[in-house]
């Protein structure tokens, strides 16, 4: 490690806090920010000489909210008309700050700085890039990078993020028992779409991508850690653990994606699946399901299986038809219809999948199950209709090539069956 | 006179290594360790999964479970047990009857991520 790489770590790790107290002092995202960055400089000064300040998020805290304020002042004394408003809140801040620094309310601090970021209006990929830019503290650039935009492009995406958020009415007040298990889902929600930046990139990009995976891990643990009694939390972080773990193996040189099924799984991180496993064995201690948890349980028995044979197909069944009541959606059902072709048969699976037709008719992968299933059950000519359906609905030249394999087996398979 | 250390660290941080990273640390420590087992003088070694996987069982009448790490300091580390459990509700049913046998404090009970038994000392 280089002298200054524990001083980096100690930011980042301390930086949801103190942006998160600091913008509850300036109520405003940039002066936040801006404090916060301030407040680096100086550690970066201070800290080799000095060693690390015992708490380091309360030393970030301390000194960007008095540079913030200097500036402030330096700001006002240049202007002709002094803003009462902005000094009577900072006097505010000022005598609150003794209480505040004790940490007892940081977690809504944290909560908070995350749930701004998912702002009702704010598009997803907005959510996102906010979220990384101003609670992970990654750079334009690098965020830019993993969206595969221009770092204009990614600039301005922000800037009109923080634009949105700034004309919302963010409540600064701590929040209640319920307002407060809401604003915990939907942070939730969000972590999970900044997994699935990374998770579903594909080709050159997946090596791009991954780190907004590991970000999401990171981010999820962070949350586990402020509400360590919410199972449906255990369930997220064990649902990305779980699939992240997989990452080394989804993949042949090519970048073409490997299905579960033909997976390496010897490549598969066998620490995150433990730590995985242990934290959906303690959520379901609590007997309060939900959809991160059931999602978590189904990647845990694929995970468990050390060959595909070996998959509790009638369990994941199960499972997934405990997600279809608790966020019923034709995708789920699709996903149901795999494990029930394992289980019972590709005739039960397709007649569970028969009725989405009108709702998926756009879909890939719908067509893609429902041409390996009609394959399955002989009907040669039908599931060439499929798979040529999917070809046509393919979002990527991945995807496109996975069914071209499947029709390449099919052709074999055909022809092998009318020389009979 | 046995040993034990303890590991003292910020998960944050090691948790953010590279898989690379990691193997690079634990190739390090690989050295010292094997060196310390041909003197016959290393007994087990254990790597713990990180605190969010964590539950606590405060020895109370009854005793509480409570998600998470041991979070108090105005008590101290006193010992530790390895047991092999199926499952957390195995485990936290064997800190109960060690509780019940030794009331007072609390155990915190942690998944292991990684064991190497260790051979005889010498």
């Amino acid at each position: 490690m280089t002298d200054t790489a524990w001083i980096d770590a100690a930011l980042t790790s301390a930086r949801p806090q103190a942006v998160g107290a600091l913008l509850r002092y300036f109520r405003d995202l940039d002066t936040a920010e801006e404090a916060f960055q301030n407040a680096s400089l100086r550690a970066l000064k201070s800290w080799p000489q000095n060693g690390p300040p015992r708490d380091p998020a309360g030393w970030l805290i301390m000194v960007g909210r008095n540079a913030a304020i200097d500036d402030l002042r330096r700001t006002r004394r240049q202007e002709p008309l002094p803003e009462d408003d902005a000094m009577s809140d900072l006097d505010d801040a000022e005598e609150q700050i003794a209480e505040r620094l004790d940490g007892s309310h940081y977690r809504d601090d944290i909560l908070r700085l995350l749930f701004i970021c998912c702002h009702p209006e704010l598009p997803a990929t907005q959510q996102i890039a906010l979220a990384l830019r101003v609670v992970s503290g990654l750079t334009v650039k690098q965020i830019a990078r993993a969206f595969l935009v221009s770092d204009a492009a990614m600039e301005q995406r922000i800037t009109r993020a923080k634009a949105r958020v700034a004309q919302a009415s963010v409540p600064f007040e701590t929040p209640g028992a319920v307002e407060r298990s809401e604003r915990l889902l939907a942070v939730a929600a969000m972590i999970y779409l900044i997994f699935n930046e990374g998770y579903s990139a594909s080709g050159e990009s997946a090596d791009i991508r991954r780190p907004l995976s590991e970000e999401a891990i990171r981010l999820a643990r962070l949350l586990l850690r402020l509400f360590p009694g919410e199972p449906e939390i255990m369930g997220l972080a064990a649902l990305l653990l779980l699939q992240h773990a997989r990452s080394a193996a989804r993949f042949d040189a090519v970048g073409v994606l490997i299905l579960l099924e033909d997976q390496d799984r010897s490549l598969w991180n066998q620490p995150m699946i433990a730590e995985g496993l242990a934290l959906i064995d303690k959520a379901m201690r609590h007997h309060r399901s939900g959809p991160y948890q059931i999602q978590a349980a189904i990647a845990a028995l694929h995970a468990q299986a050390a060959r595909p044979e070996q998959t509790d197909w009638t369990q994941i069944d199960l499972l997934y038809g405990a997600l279809e009541v608790v966020q019923p959606s034709p995708v789920v059902t699709l996903n149901r219809a795999v494990a029930v072709s394992k289980a019972r048969g590709a005739q039960a699976a397709l007649d569970m999948i028969e009725p989405l037709a009108a709702r998926l008719s756009n879909y890939f992968y719908f067509f893609g199950v429902r041409g390996a299933l009609l394959m399955q059950l002989d009907r040669f000519e039908e599931a060439r209709i499929a798979f040529d359906r999917a070809i046509a609905l393919a979002n990527s030249s991945t995807e496109a090539a996975h069914i071209r394999m499947q029709l390449d087996r099919l052709k074999r398979d055909g022809a092998a069956n009318t020389g009979h | 006179m046995l040993y034990a250390l303890l590991c003292y660290h910020d998960e944050d941080f090691v948790g953010s290594w590279s898989k690379e990273q990691d193997a690079a640390v634990m190739a390090k420590l690989a050295v010292v360790q094997e060196n310390l087992a041909k003197q016959g003088r290393l007994g087990p070694v254990a790597r713990l999964l990180p605190t969010t996987a964590a539950t606590t069982l405060r020895k109370g009448d009854p005793p509480l479970v409570i998600d998470g790490p041991y979070a108090e300091t105005k008590e101290q580390l006193l010992g530790f047990y390895l047991v092999d459990c199926k499952n957390l509700d195995e485990a936290v049913e064997v800190a109960r009857e060690l509780g019940a046998a030794n009331p007072g404090g609390a155990y915190e009970i942690r998944p292991v991520g990684m064991f190497a038994p260790g051979g005889a000392f010498k």
